[in-house]
């Protein structure tokens, strides 16, 4: 295959449309109001209130992650707290090695530990990207509901895995006791963690804008439409979803790997299918297939929490409630609501 | 270059196809005629593998190709344009036209020369072409996979008469470059002076074939009457 960039000379982001679209603009905004929020929590002296700007940007980064699969690929993955818990684990056992100085896995031969940033993301990166191979591998010869059940089995494998593995906690989980740090940053600064997490998720919704709008997202969304037709002009679709499910587990695995190091704690909880239904609640929410929907998504869940859950912990209760409207209401989500119609309806 | 040999395909329990023989030559414009239901369609699903033969032989360039996947049976050089004009709405009309693309003759400017209304509308979404436009831009979006075979399923079916002139010129253009060609249509009035080859199917079968000259009225009567 050619690349786009061959046939076209000059892109602007929105494949030569309207510059600046609402939806973009709507997606800056969304952006600018979380940096906004965490710079003035951060002057205040609030440093809750930081953290909290970090989780939702994890959790928008997590989201990401799953709206390329679920969203763009339309492949409705129900597993991937698999990849957010082992990008947690990464970061934990990573740092529970370097802390220990001793071996990974406590083999000797394997390296010791490490709790570089740099180095635990690109192993999530790797780890995560070759689960999401193995389980994708398997899963896409199925569709409908049973890859939602596939994907679900899986992680459920993992998640009983991880706590049946006593090195690493097993059932209690894994503490990080000291931040696991970048060369020349505080990171237990949260302003500067947060700084981190909104690197990391506005990259990643750079790198989406970009795929989407190349040949490789043209293809993506002709697999979702009709497998058939796209088969019929040349291109086979199951190595373009495997590829998009493959980048959707290793965006979602580094989300996990700033997860673990933003609570100093990794659990199999972060494996649990509670959480593949959380990502998915806030893709849902969000907007399914829109570029910023996950991070509306992750704004308005982690919000929902943090109010309601201050005052009752039946919170879910009204999350369903709004859940429930969105599905039936207003399909598009948050971003549907703010945006219009979308463009890959 | 494509020949079809004695093919039999079945939709689960119920045969639809009881021995169709069809052959294109390079450079060839061949007609698959037929009133509805007699299987031109489903001839041209067992030829891209969307429902493999039971029986029979497809044979490209001398190779048989039956029973392999469709997308390689597309990669080894045939590019379908399907009945009612299937374009991916979702997309832009330049997407549609880039995301299958496969390096060769046929280029986004060549596409556009040809449809010169698909040029004006590149960054329209296909949703909002018309349905001559739609496809104009399925067969764009075939032909920018650089086949050396087109196969056209009713390629003029519901278009207004302004379109179906453009599409039926776009057609000529593309036979006088040498690309061979297998259409299905019913206008007849059109069809029989662009083709080189007839072929009439009937309950599965292929009932006739010859010259369009040879298909006398006698002949159209008992095979494309309604």
């Amino acid at each position: 295959m050619t690349s786009l960039e061959s046939h076209i000379p000059s892109r602007s982001p929105s494949l030569g449309r309207r510059p600046l679209s609402r939806e973009t603009v709507i997606g800056w905004g969304l952006i600018l109001v979380l940096v906004a929020a965490a710079v003035f929590a951060h002057l205040a002296g609030e440093p809750f209130y930081v953290n909290l700007a970090s989780r939702i940007a994890i959790v928008a980064l997590a989201g990401v992650g799953l709206n390329l699969a679920l969203g763009f690929g339309g492949m409705v993955s129900f597993g991937h707290a698999a990849f957010f818990g082992i990008g947690g684990y990464v970061a934990g056992i990573g740092a529970f090695h370097a802390f220990d100085q001793s071996p990974l896995f406590g083999l000797s031969g394997l390296p010791a530990g490490s709790d570089l940033m740099p180095v635990l993301w690109l192993s999530a990166l790797l780890v995560c990207g070759l689960v999401a191979y193995a389980i994708g591998a398997i899963s896409l010869g199925t569709s409908g509901v049973y890859f939602i059940m596939i994907t679900l089995a899986f992680a459920q494998m993992i998640y009983y895995f991880a706590v049946s593995w006593p090195t690493y906690g097993g059932e209690d989980g894994l503490p990080i006791y000291i931040r696991n740090s970048l060369p020349g940053l505080d990171t237990n600064n949260p302003l500067v963690f947060f700084t981190l997490c909104m690197a990391l998720l506005g990259l990643a919704l750079f790198l989406t804008q970009r795929w989407m709008n190349a040949r490789f997202g043209a293809a993506l969304t002709m697999a979702r439409l009709n497998e058939t037709r796209l088969a019929t002009a040349g291109v086979e679709p199951r190595p373009i979803r495997l590829a998009a499910f493959v980048i959707s587990g290793m965006i979602t695995g580094v989300a996990g790997a700033l997860f673990a190091d933003l609570n100093g704690f990794v659990g199999p909880s972060m494996l649990s299918w509670h959480r593949s239904g959380e990502i998915m609640v806030i893709v849902i929410l969000g907007g399914v297939g829109r570029l910023c929907g996950p991070l509306a998504g992750a704004i308005l869940f982690v919000m929902m929490e943090t109010l309601l859950g201050g005052l009752t912990e039946y919170w879910q209760l009204f999350l369903g409630v709004v859940l429930l409207a969105v599905v039936l209401f207003a399909r598009g989500g948050v971003m549907g609501l703010l945006a219009g119609r979308e463009r890959y309806a | 270059m494509l020949s079809v040999e004695s093919i039999e395909t079945c939709y689960g329990p119920s045969q639809a196809l009881f021995g169709v023989d069809l052959a294109v030559e390079p450079g060839q414009l061949v007609a698959l005629m037929g009133r509805n239901g007699m299987g031109k369609t489903t001839t041209i699903r067992s030829i891209f593998g969307l429902t493999p033969p039971r029986r029979g032989r497809v044979l490209l360039d001398g190779q048989p190709i039956q029973g392999r996947a469709s997308h390689r049976i597309a990669r080894l050089g045939l590019g379908l344009v399907p009945e009612g004009r299937r374009c991916f709405t979702n997309l832009t009309v330049r997407e549609n036209l880039l995301a299958t693309a496969q390096p060769g003759h046929w280029t986004l400017e060549r596409v556009e020369r040809l449809f010169p209304r698909l040029a004006e509308r590149t960054h329209q979404g296909a949703r909002t072409l018309s349905g001559g436009e739609q496809q104009m831009l399925a067969i764009g979006r075939a032909l920018m996979t650089n086949p050396r075979l087109l196969v056209l399923d009713e390629a003029t079916e519901g278009l207004a008469p302004v379109i179906r002139q453009e599409i039926w010129k776009a057609i000529h253009t593309l036979k006088q470059d040498g690309l061979s060609i297998l259409l299905v249509d019913k206008t007849l009035s059109e069809l029989l002076p662009v083709a080189d080859h007839c072929v009439v199917l009937e309950k599965g079968r292929t009932a006739w074939t010859g010259q369009p000259d040879e298909l006398t009225d006698a002949l159209k009567d008992r095979y494309l009457g309604v």
